[in-house]
Protein backbone atom coordinates (compact mmCIF):
# COMPACT_ATOMS: atom_id res chain seq x y z
CA UNK A 1 0.00 0.00 0.00
CA UNK A 2 2.70 2.56 0.92
CA UNK A 3 4.70 1.94 -2.71
CA UNK A 4 0.81 2.35 -4.20
CA UNK A 5 0.64 5.35 -2.74
CA UNK A 6 4.38 6.88 -3.30
CA UNK A 7 3.82 5.98 -6.88
CA UNK A 8 2.35 9.55 -9.15
CA UNK A 9 0.13 8.29 -11.24
CA UNK A 10 -1.90 6.14 -8.26
CA UNK A 11 -1.99 10.03 -6.56
CA UNK A 12 -3.03 11.64 -9.18
CA UNK A 13 -5.77 8.49 -9.91
CA UNK A 14 -6.80 8.81 -5.86
CA UNK A 15 -7.34 12.58 -6.27
CA UNK A 16 -9.84 12.25 -9.17
CA UNK A 17 -11.50 9.58 -8.22
CA UNK A 18 -11.65 11.70 -4.76
CA UNK A 19 -13.46 14.65 -6.84
CA UNK A 20 -16.34 12.33 -8.48
CA UNK A 21 -16.53 11.31 -5.16
CA UNK A 22 -17.33 14.87 -3.29
CA UNK A 23 -19.54 15.95 -6.55
CA UNK A 24 -21.76 12.84 -5.88
CA UNK A 25 -22.04 14.04 -2.07
CA UNK A 26 -22.43 17.65 -2.49
CA UNK A 27 -24.70 16.64 -5.44
CA UNK A 28 -26.55 14.76 -3.02
CA UNK A 29 -26.90 16.92 -0.49
CA UNK A 30 -28.13 20.33 -2.85
CA UNK A 31 -30.91 17.65 -4.14
CA UNK A 32 -31.59 19.48 -7.54
CA UNK A 33 -30.77 18.21 -11.11
CA UNK A 34 -30.74 21.90 -12.23
CA UNK A 35 -28.11 23.15 -10.07
CA UNK A 36 -25.74 20.03 -9.75
CA UNK A 37 -26.70 16.66 -11.21
CA UNK A 38 -25.38 13.68 -9.36
CA UNK A 39 -21.54 11.46 -11.82
CA UNK A 40 -24.21 9.09 -12.45
CA UNK A 41 -26.90 11.67 -14.23
CA UNK A 42 -23.32 12.69 -16.21
CA UNK A 43 -22.64 10.07 -17.17
CA UNK A 44 -25.99 8.56 -18.44
CA UNK A 45 -26.29 12.24 -20.27
CA UNK A 46 -22.87 11.50 -22.09
CA UNK A 47 -23.75 8.00 -23.24
CA UNK A 48 -27.12 9.66 -24.39
CA UNK A 49 -26.11 12.44 -26.65
CA UNK A 50 -23.13 10.57 -27.62
CA UNK A 51 -25.84 8.14 -29.08
CA UNK A 52 -27.39 11.09 -31.10
CA UNK A 53 -25.55 14.24 -32.46
CA UNK A 54 -22.67 14.48 -29.69
CA UNK A 55 -19.30 13.80 -31.88
CA UNK A 56 -20.86 15.92 -34.94
CA UNK A 57 -20.85 18.89 -32.90
CA UNK A 58 -17.36 18.37 -31.35
CA UNK A 59 -15.75 17.40 -34.51
CA UNK A 60 -17.38 20.80 -36.02
CA UNK A 61 -16.15 22.80 -32.89
CA UNK A 62 -12.37 21.25 -33.33
CA UNK A 63 -12.57 21.56 -36.91
CA UNK A 64 -13.13 24.98 -35.83
CA UNK A 65 -10.44 25.63 -32.95
CA UNK A 66 -7.91 23.88 -35.05
CA UNK A 67 -8.35 26.45 -38.40
CA UNK A 68 -7.97 28.86 -36.49
CA UNK A 69 -4.92 27.88 -34.17
CA UNK A 70 -3.21 27.18 -37.81
CA UNK A 71 -3.65 30.57 -39.08
CA UNK A 72 -3.11 32.09 -35.52
CA UNK A 73 0.03 30.21 -35.10
CA UNK A 74 1.51 30.93 -39.26
CA UNK A 75 0.34 34.58 -39.12
CA UNK A 76 1.75 35.45 -35.18
CA UNK A 77 4.78 33.74 -36.05
CA UNK A 78 5.52 35.47 -39.23
CA UNK A 79 4.92 39.14 -37.77
CA UNK A 80 6.60 37.64 -34.70
CA UNK A 81 9.63 36.86 -36.27
CA UNK A 82 9.53 39.61 -38.06
CA UNK A 83 9.31 42.11 -36.01
CA UNK A 84 11.90 40.20 -33.78
CA UNK A 85 14.62 40.73 -36.84
CA UNK A 86 13.99 44.01 -37.60
CA UNK A 87 14.06 46.54 -35.21
CA UNK A 88 12.70 49.20 -37.37
CA UNK A 89 9.27 46.87 -38.05
CA UNK A 90 9.35 46.53 -33.70
CA UNK A 91 9.10 50.41 -33.32
CA UNK A 92 6.44 51.01 -35.67
CA UNK A 93 3.91 48.24 -34.61
CA UNK A 94 4.48 47.72 -31.03
CA UNK A 95 1.80 50.13 -30.61
CA UNK A 96 -0.19 48.26 -32.44
CA UNK A 97 0.61 44.75 -30.54
CA UNK A 98 -0.16 46.14 -27.05
CA UNK A 99 -3.65 47.46 -28.78
CA UNK A 100 -4.41 44.17 -30.14
CA UNK A 101 -3.26 42.46 -27.20
CA UNK A 102 -5.81 44.41 -24.88
CA UNK A 103 -8.80 44.19 -26.85
CA UNK A 104 -11.33 41.80 -25.05
CA UNK A 105 -12.45 38.76 -27.10
CA UNK A 106 -15.68 39.01 -27.42
CA UNK A 107 -15.14 42.83 -28.89
CA UNK A 108 -12.93 41.49 -31.97
CA UNK A 109 -15.89 38.36 -32.19
CA UNK A 110 -19.03 40.73 -32.45
CA UNK A 111 -16.96 43.13 -34.70
CA UNK A 112 -16.17 39.84 -37.21
CA UNK A 113 -19.82 38.69 -37.14
CA UNK A 114 -20.77 42.46 -38.13
CA UNK A 115 -17.98 43.34 -40.57
CA UNK A 116 -18.29 39.92 -42.54
CA UNK A 117 -21.31 38.28 -41.30
CA UNK A 118 -22.66 35.24 -39.30
CA UNK A 119 -20.46 32.96 -41.06
CA UNK A 120 -17.66 30.47 -40.93
CA UNK A 121 -15.19 32.59 -42.08
CA UNK A 122 -15.92 35.46 -39.88
CA UNK A 123 -16.30 33.44 -36.73
CA UNK A 124 -12.76 31.70 -37.83
CA UNK A 125 -11.47 34.16 -38.35
CA UNK A 126 -12.34 36.37 -35.10
CA UNK A 127 -10.88 33.39 -32.98
CA UNK A 128 -7.50 33.82 -35.00
CA UNK A 129 -7.29 37.81 -34.51
CA UNK A 130 -7.67 37.04 -30.87
CA UNK A 131 -4.94 34.83 -30.68
CA UNK A 132 -2.43 35.93 -33.25
CA UNK A 133 -1.18 39.16 -31.13
CA UNK A 134 0.24 36.68 -28.22
CA UNK A 135 1.76 34.21 -30.70
CA UNK A 136 3.67 37.27 -32.16
CA UNK A 137 4.77 38.48 -29.01
CA UNK A 138 6.14 35.19 -27.77
CA UNK A 139 8.03 34.36 -31.27
CA UNK A 140 9.49 38.16 -31.13
CA UNK A 141 10.90 37.45 -27.71
CA UNK A 142 12.14 34.04 -29.45
CA UNK A 143 13.72 35.57 -32.14
CA UNK A 144 15.42 38.65 -30.00
CA UNK A 145 16.98 35.76 -27.95
CA UNK A 146 18.55 33.81 -31.04
CA UNK A 147 22.50 33.54 -30.67
CA UNK A 148 23.73 35.54 -33.77
CA UNK A 149 27.15 33.39 -32.43
CA UNK A 150 25.69 30.24 -33.13
CA UNK A 151 24.55 31.74 -36.33
CA UNK A 152 28.38 33.08 -37.05
CA UNK A 153 29.13 28.97 -37.45
CA UNK A 154 27.22 28.59 -39.97
CA UNK A 155 27.74 31.46 -42.15
CA UNK A 156 31.89 30.83 -41.47
CA UNK A 157 31.44 27.06 -42.84
CA UNK A 158 29.63 29.21 -46.19
CA UNK A 159 26.15 27.68 -45.52
CA UNK A 160 23.69 29.07 -47.51
CA UNK A 161 21.01 31.68 -45.78
CA UNK A 162 18.42 28.74 -45.97
CA UNK A 163 20.26 25.85 -44.10
CA UNK A 164 21.20 28.62 -41.74
CA UNK A 165 17.25 29.11 -41.05
CA UNK A 166 16.56 25.48 -41.29
CA UNK A 167 19.33 24.09 -39.34
CA UNK A 168 20.38 27.13 -36.67
CA UNK A 169 17.75 29.63 -35.98
CA UNK A 170 14.31 27.42 -36.32
CA UNK A 171 16.12 24.84 -33.47
CA UNK A 172 16.25 27.92 -31.01
CA UNK A 173 12.48 29.30 -32.09
CA UNK A 174 11.17 25.26 -31.26
CA UNK A 175 10.87 25.90 -27.77
CA UNK A 176 9.15 29.62 -28.22
CA UNK A 177 6.66 27.83 -31.01
CA UNK A 178 5.64 25.12 -28.54
CA UNK A 179 4.60 27.28 -25.65
CA UNK A 180 2.48 29.60 -28.49
CA UNK A 181 0.95 26.15 -29.60
CA UNK A 182 0.30 25.47 -25.85
CA UNK A 183 -1.15 28.51 -24.08
CA UNK A 184 -2.77 28.63 -28.05
CA UNK A 185 -5.12 25.53 -27.32
CA UNK A 186 -5.96 26.56 -24.43
CA UNK A 187 -7.32 29.65 -25.00
CA UNK A 188 -8.51 29.29 -28.42
CA UNK A 189 -10.91 26.47 -27.86
CA UNK A 190 -13.11 28.48 -24.95
CA UNK A 191 -13.15 31.23 -27.25
CA UNK A 192 -14.63 29.33 -30.03
CA UNK A 193 -17.41 28.25 -27.87
CA UNK A 194 -18.38 31.86 -26.94
CA UNK A 195 -18.15 32.57 -31.20
CA UNK A 196 -20.45 29.36 -31.57
CA UNK A 197 -22.81 30.62 -28.80
CA UNK A 198 -23.33 34.13 -29.97
CA UNK A 199 -23.32 33.32 -34.29
CA UNK A 200 -23.32 29.45 -35.29
CA UNK A 201 -26.21 26.94 -35.31
CA UNK A 202 -23.92 23.70 -34.85
CA UNK A 203 -20.85 23.43 -32.55
CA UNK A 204 -20.47 22.45 -28.91
CA UNK A 205 -20.78 26.32 -28.08
CA UNK A 206 -24.33 26.36 -29.56
CA UNK A 207 -25.59 23.26 -27.94
CA UNK A 208 -24.34 24.61 -24.64
CA UNK A 209 -26.64 27.94 -25.34
CA UNK A 210 -29.39 25.61 -26.36
CA UNK A 211 -29.33 22.95 -23.32
CA UNK A 212 -28.81 26.66 -20.81
CA UNK A 213 -32.20 27.82 -22.51
CA UNK A 214 -33.75 24.38 -21.16
CA UNK A 215 -31.84 24.84 -17.50
CA UNK A 216 -30.26 21.31 -18.49
CA UNK A 217 -27.51 21.00 -16.65
CA UNK A 218 -27.14 17.74 -16.47
CA UNK A 219 -26.22 17.99 -21.01
CA UNK A 220 -24.19 20.62 -20.00
CA UNK A 221 -21.26 18.89 -17.74
CA UNK A 222 -22.33 16.27 -20.14
CA UNK A 223 -21.15 18.02 -23.37
CA UNK A 224 -18.22 20.23 -21.34
CA UNK A 225 -17.05 17.22 -19.73
CA UNK A 226 -16.66 15.11 -23.17
CA UNK A 227 -14.83 18.25 -24.58
CA UNK A 228 -12.54 19.11 -21.78
CA UNK A 229 -11.40 15.29 -21.76
CA UNK A 230 -10.94 15.37 -25.90
CA UNK A 231 -8.49 18.92 -25.49
CA UNK A 232 -6.42 17.53 -22.44
CA UNK A 233 -5.79 14.38 -24.27
CA UNK A 234 -4.33 16.19 -27.02
CA UNK A 235 -2.61 17.96 -25.14
CA UNK A 236 -1.27 14.65 -23.69
CA UNK A 237 -0.53 12.38 -26.52
CA UNK A 238 0.38 15.50 -29.25
CA UNK A 239 1.67 18.19 -28.01
CA UNK A 240 3.30 16.93 -24.55
CA UNK A 241 5.28 14.22 -26.65
CA UNK A 242 6.15 16.51 -29.73
CA UNK A 243 7.90 18.84 -26.98
CA UNK A 244 9.85 16.38 -25.44
CA UNK A 245 11.22 15.37 -28.76
CA UNK A 246 12.14 18.82 -29.91
CA UNK A 247 13.94 19.75 -26.54
CA UNK A 248 15.63 16.47 -25.09
CA UNK A 249 18.66 18.77 -25.64
CA UNK A 250 18.34 20.66 -23.23
CA UNK A 251 19.04 19.65 -19.36
CA UNK B 1 27.20 39.69 -49.53
CA UNK B 2 27.79 37.45 -52.05
CA UNK B 3 30.37 39.95 -54.19
CA UNK B 4 33.13 38.60 -52.55
CA UNK B 5 35.82 36.13 -54.46
CA UNK B 6 35.88 32.41 -53.27
CA UNK B 7 38.83 30.69 -53.11
CA UNK B 8 39.14 27.32 -55.48
CA UNK B 9 38.35 24.51 -52.97
CA UNK B 10 41.05 22.36 -54.62
CA UNK B 11 44.09 24.79 -54.27
CA UNK B 12 46.11 24.40 -51.35
CA UNK B 13 47.26 28.05 -49.58
CA UNK B 14 50.70 28.15 -49.79
CA UNK B 15 51.20 31.92 -47.96
CA UNK B 16 48.41 34.82 -47.65
CA UNK B 17 48.99 38.41 -46.70
CA UNK B 18 46.51 40.89 -44.85
CA UNK B 19 46.39 44.12 -45.47
CA UNK B 20 44.48 46.39 -43.54
CA UNK B 21 44.63 50.55 -43.93
CA UNK B 22 41.41 51.02 -41.42
CA UNK B 23 39.61 49.56 -39.03
CA UNK B 24 37.42 51.64 -36.63
CA UNK B 25 34.50 50.35 -34.27
CA UNK B 26 31.40 51.59 -35.10
CA UNK B 27 30.47 54.24 -32.76
CA UNK B 28 27.60 56.13 -32.72
CA UNK B 29 28.93 59.23 -31.03
CA UNK B 30 30.79 61.10 -33.98
CA UNK B 31 32.78 63.14 -31.45
CA UNK B 32 34.88 60.44 -30.28
CA UNK B 33 36.46 60.05 -33.67
CA UNK B 34 39.80 58.73 -33.49
CA UNK B 35 39.63 56.94 -30.11
CA UNK B 36 37.64 54.46 -31.66
CA UNK B 37 40.39 53.12 -34.81
CA UNK B 38 41.36 49.71 -33.92
CA UNK B 39 43.65 49.31 -36.80
CA UNK B 40 45.95 51.81 -38.94
CA UNK B 41 48.22 50.67 -41.75
CA UNK B 42 48.38 46.88 -40.36
CA UNK B 43 50.40 44.40 -43.23
CA UNK B 44 51.50 41.04 -42.47
CA UNK B 45 52.21 38.10 -44.35
CA UNK B 46 51.73 34.53 -42.94
CA UNK B 47 53.11 31.52 -44.27
CA UNK B 48 52.21 27.50 -45.29
CA UNK B 49 52.86 25.56 -42.38
CA UNK B 50 52.74 28.29 -39.74
CA UNK B 51 51.65 27.99 -36.16
CA UNK B 52 51.26 31.99 -35.67
CA UNK B 53 50.36 33.07 -32.32
CA UNK B 54 48.86 36.75 -31.96
CA UNK B 55 49.74 38.32 -27.93
CA UNK B 56 48.75 41.38 -26.80
CA UNK B 57 46.81 43.04 -24.13
CA UNK B 58 42.91 42.48 -23.63
CA UNK B 59 40.88 45.32 -26.06
CA UNK B 60 43.50 45.39 -28.48
CA UNK B 61 41.71 44.00 -31.49
CA UNK B 62 43.29 40.15 -31.59
CA UNK B 63 39.56 39.13 -32.34
CA UNK B 64 38.75 41.55 -34.72
CA UNK B 65 41.63 40.72 -36.58
CA UNK B 66 40.32 37.25 -36.42
CA UNK B 67 36.99 37.83 -37.68
CA UNK B 68 38.22 40.08 -40.38
CA UNK B 69 40.45 37.02 -41.11
CA UNK B 70 37.45 34.53 -41.69
CA UNK B 71 35.31 36.69 -43.63
CA UNK B 72 32.60 37.25 -40.48
CA UNK B 73 33.58 40.97 -40.85
CA UNK B 74 33.38 42.52 -43.30
CA UNK B 75 33.34 45.98 -42.73
CA UNK B 76 37.00 47.13 -42.89
CA UNK B 77 39.14 49.20 -45.60
CA UNK B 78 41.79 47.05 -47.06
CA UNK B 79 42.07 43.31 -48.31
CA UNK B 80 43.55 39.87 -47.66
CA UNK B 81 45.51 38.32 -50.30
CA UNK B 82 46.05 34.21 -51.13
CA UNK B 83 48.29 32.24 -53.38
CA UNK B 84 47.32 29.10 -53.85
CA UNK B 85 49.73 26.62 -55.97
CA UNK B 86 47.50 26.97 -58.96
CA UNK B 87 47.17 30.98 -58.72
CA UNK B 88 50.46 32.77 -58.35
CA UNK B 89 49.42 36.21 -59.78
CA UNK B 90 46.32 38.11 -58.71
CA UNK B 91 45.20 40.82 -60.57
CA UNK B 92 43.99 43.70 -59.84
CA UNK B 93 40.08 43.79 -60.20
CA UNK B 94 40.73 40.17 -57.55
CA UNK B 95 42.44 42.37 -55.19
CA UNK B 96 40.07 45.01 -55.14
CA UNK B 97 37.54 42.52 -53.84
CA UNK B 98 37.07 40.53 -50.31
CA UNK B 99 38.58 37.58 -50.33
CA UNK B 100 36.76 34.62 -48.43
CA UNK B 101 38.39 31.82 -47.86
CA UNK B 102 36.10 28.46 -48.73
CA UNK B 103 38.49 26.45 -46.08
CA UNK B 104 38.82 28.24 -43.29
CA UNK B 105 38.05 26.93 -39.51
CA UNK B 106 37.40 28.77 -36.16
CA UNK B 107 37.62 27.78 -32.58
CA UNK B 108 35.87 30.46 -30.71
CA UNK B 109 36.57 31.77 -27.32
CA UNK B 110 32.65 29.98 -26.28
CA UNK B 111 32.86 26.90 -27.99
CA UNK B 112 29.65 27.85 -30.12
CA UNK B 113 28.50 24.06 -29.98
CA UNK B 114 24.94 23.99 -31.33
CA UNK B 115 22.82 22.74 -27.95
CA UNK B 116 20.52 20.55 -30.49
CA UNK B 117 22.81 18.52 -31.88
CA UNK B 118 25.09 15.62 -30.05
CA UNK B 119 28.83 15.42 -30.12
CA UNK B 120 28.95 13.04 -32.68
CA UNK B 121 26.51 15.92 -35.05
CA UNK B 122 28.02 18.72 -34.27
CA UNK B 123 31.49 17.63 -35.30
CA UNK B 124 29.97 16.48 -38.65
CA UNK B 125 28.23 20.19 -39.37
CA UNK B 126 31.14 21.44 -41.02
CA UNK B 127 31.24 18.61 -43.48
CA UNK B 128 27.62 17.42 -43.53
CA UNK B 129 27.37 17.29 -46.87
CA UNK B 130 30.51 15.34 -47.75
CA UNK B 131 30.02 11.88 -48.64
CA UNK B 132 33.04 10.36 -46.04
CA UNK B 133 31.56 12.95 -43.28
CA UNK B 134 31.01 9.73 -41.37
CA UNK B 135 34.07 8.34 -41.61
CA UNK B 136 35.48 11.83 -40.71
CA UNK B 137 33.92 12.59 -38.07
CA UNK B 138 34.04 8.99 -35.91
CA UNK B 139 37.80 9.45 -36.45
CA UNK B 140 38.17 12.88 -34.71
CA UNK B 141 35.64 11.63 -31.78
CA UNK B 142 38.44 9.25 -31.35
CA UNK B 143 41.17 11.24 -31.50
CA UNK B 144 39.93 13.74 -29.33
CA UNK B 145 38.96 10.93 -26.67
CA UNK B 146 35.23 11.20 -26.44
CA UNK B 147 33.86 8.04 -28.20
CA UNK B 148 31.80 7.49 -24.85
CA UNK B 149 30.09 10.55 -25.69
CA UNK B 150 28.90 10.67 -29.22
CA UNK B 151 25.30 10.51 -28.94
CA UNK B 152 25.43 13.59 -25.72
CA UNK B 153 23.97 16.66 -26.03
CA UNK B 154 26.84 19.57 -25.29
CA UNK B 155 24.69 20.59 -21.84
CA UNK B 156 25.67 17.23 -20.81
CA UNK B 157 29.57 18.17 -21.05
CA UNK B 158 31.99 19.31 -19.00
CA UNK B 159 33.36 22.54 -20.16
CA UNK B 160 36.73 20.97 -21.13
CA UNK B 161 34.87 18.15 -23.15
CA UNK B 162 33.10 20.70 -24.80
CA UNK B 163 36.48 22.25 -25.68
CA UNK B 164 37.14 19.39 -27.38
CA UNK B 165 34.20 18.61 -29.81
CA UNK B 166 34.46 22.40 -30.52
CA UNK B 167 38.31 21.77 -31.43
CA UNK B 168 37.29 18.31 -33.17
CA UNK B 169 34.36 20.47 -35.35
CA UNK B 170 37.26 22.73 -36.18
CA UNK B 171 39.75 20.26 -37.62
CA UNK B 172 36.50 18.76 -39.62
CA UNK B 173 36.57 20.19 -42.53
CA UNK B 174 40.37 19.96 -42.74
CA UNK B 175 41.04 23.55 -43.17
CA UNK B 176 43.60 25.26 -45.17
CA UNK B 177 43.65 27.97 -42.22
CA UNK B 178 42.42 27.63 -38.68
CA UNK B 179 41.81 30.48 -36.48
CA UNK B 180 41.97 30.13 -32.39
CA UNK B 181 40.77 32.57 -30.01
CA UNK B 182 41.62 31.71 -26.65
CA UNK B 183 40.48 28.37 -26.73
CA UNK B 184 41.28 27.34 -23.48
CA UNK B 185 40.15 30.13 -21.35
CA UNK B 186 38.97 29.55 -17.94
CA UNK B 187 39.75 25.96 -17.53
CA UNK B 188 42.14 24.58 -15.00
CA UNK B 189 45.57 24.04 -15.84
CA UNK B 190 45.65 20.31 -16.01
CA UNK B 191 42.89 20.54 -19.08
CA UNK B 192 43.85 23.00 -20.69
CA UNK B 193 47.57 21.22 -21.12
CA UNK B 194 45.84 18.06 -22.41
CA UNK B 195 43.94 20.59 -25.00
CA UNK B 196 47.47 22.03 -25.81
CA UNK B 197 48.85 18.63 -26.53
CA UNK B 198 45.99 17.67 -28.06
CA UNK B 199 46.13 20.92 -30.92
CA UNK B 200 49.67 20.17 -31.37
CA UNK B 201 48.67 16.31 -32.13
CA UNK B 202 45.61 17.29 -34.36
CA UNK B 203 47.65 19.80 -36.21
CA UNK B 204 50.75 17.61 -36.88
CA UNK B 205 48.86 15.68 -39.29
CA UNK B 206 48.03 18.60 -42.20
CA UNK B 207 50.00 21.75 -40.34
CA UNK B 208 46.90 24.38 -41.59
CA UNK B 209 48.08 28.05 -40.75
CA UNK B 210 46.92 28.41 -37.52
CA UNK B 211 46.24 31.88 -35.70
CA UNK B 212 45.97 31.57 -32.45
CA UNK B 213 44.89 34.56 -29.79
CA UNK B 214 46.37 34.37 -26.23
CA UNK B 215 47.14 36.74 -23.41
CA UNK B 216 49.50 34.00 -21.93
CA UNK B 217 52.84 34.54 -23.20
CA UNK B 218 53.43 30.87 -21.72
CA UNK B 219 50.66 29.28 -23.79
CA UNK B 220 51.97 31.49 -26.96
CA UNK B 221 55.91 29.88 -26.66
CA UNK B 222 55.04 26.51 -25.82
CA UNK B 223 52.50 26.40 -29.28
CA UNK B 224 53.73 29.14 -31.48
CA UNK B 225 56.23 29.20 -34.55
CA UNK B 226 56.21 33.12 -34.27
CA UNK B 227 54.37 35.30 -31.78
CA UNK B 228 53.45 38.46 -32.81
CA UNK B 229 53.06 40.97 -30.30
CA UNK B 230 50.33 43.55 -30.82
CA UNK B 231 50.40 47.02 -28.67
CA UNK B 232 47.18 48.26 -27.24
CA UNK B 233 44.47 50.68 -29.75
CA UNK B 234 45.45 51.64 -32.74
CA UNK B 235 46.84 47.98 -32.61
CA UNK B 236 50.38 47.84 -34.66
CA UNK B 237 52.97 45.03 -34.27
CA UNK B 238 55.37 45.97 -31.81
CA UNK B 239 57.55 42.24 -32.57
CA UNK B 240 57.38 39.92 -35.00
CA UNK B 241 59.15 37.15 -33.18
CA UNK B 242 60.53 33.66 -34.69
CA UNK B 243 60.36 30.94 -32.44
CA UNK B 244 63.18 28.46 -32.70
CA UNK B 245 62.47 25.85 -29.67
CA UNK B 246 62.22 22.05 -30.71
CA UNK B 247 58.91 20.33 -30.09
CA UNK B 248 57.00 19.27 -27.47
CA UNK B 249 58.12 22.10 -25.27
CA UNK B 250 58.49 21.83 -21.94
CA UNK B 251 57.62 24.93 -20.03
CA UNK B 252 60.45 24.50 -17.16
CA UNK B 253 63.31 24.00 -20.02
CA UNK B 254 66.07 26.11 -19.42
CA UNK B 255 65.77 27.85 -23.29
CA UNK B 256 61.98 28.24 -22.48
CA UNK B 257 62.57 29.93 -19.38
CA UNK B 258 65.54 31.92 -20.84
CA UNK B 259 63.82 32.62 -24.33
CA UNK B 260 60.69 33.77 -21.99
CA UNK B 261 62.75 36.21 -19.91
CA UNK B 262 63.77 38.06 -23.03
CA UNK B 263 60.52 38.36 -24.56
CA UNK B 264 59.15 39.99 -21.56
CA UNK B 265 61.58 42.39 -21.09
CA UNK B 266 61.47 43.31 -24.45
CA UNK B 267 57.80 44.30 -24.52
CA UNK B 268 57.45 45.34 -21.16
CA UNK B 269 58.15 48.69 -21.45
CA UNK B 270 55.52 48.75 -24.03
CA UNK B 271 52.96 47.57 -22.44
Amino acid sequence: MNTLLNNGLFRRLVSIILLIFLWGIVSKIIGDKIILPSPSDVAESIRYHASEDLFEHIYITLLRVFTAFFLAMVIGSAIGIAMGRKKKLDDYFDGWLILALNVPALVTIILCFIWFGLNEVAAVLAVAINKIPTVTVILREGTKAIDERLVQVGKLYNKSRFEIIKDIIVPQLFPYFISAARSGLALIWKIVLVVELLGRSNGVGFKINEFFSMFDTTSILAYTLVFVLIIMSIEWLLVKPTEKKLTEWRL
Amino acid sequence: MKDELIMSPTGRINEFKIIINKKVFPLKNESKEGKNLIFKNLEFTIKKGQFLSLFGPSGCGKTTLLNIISGLDKDYDGYIQPWSKTSQKVNKQDISRKYSFSNISYMFQNPRLFPWLTTIENIKYPIKKQRNADKVANNLLKKVGLEKYKNQYPNRLSGGMQRRVAMARAFAPNPNILLLDEPFISLDKKISNSLRKLLIKLWKKNKPIIIFVTHDLDEAIELADRIFFLSSLPSKILLDYKINLGRPRNRNNKGFLSLKRLLSSATKNKY
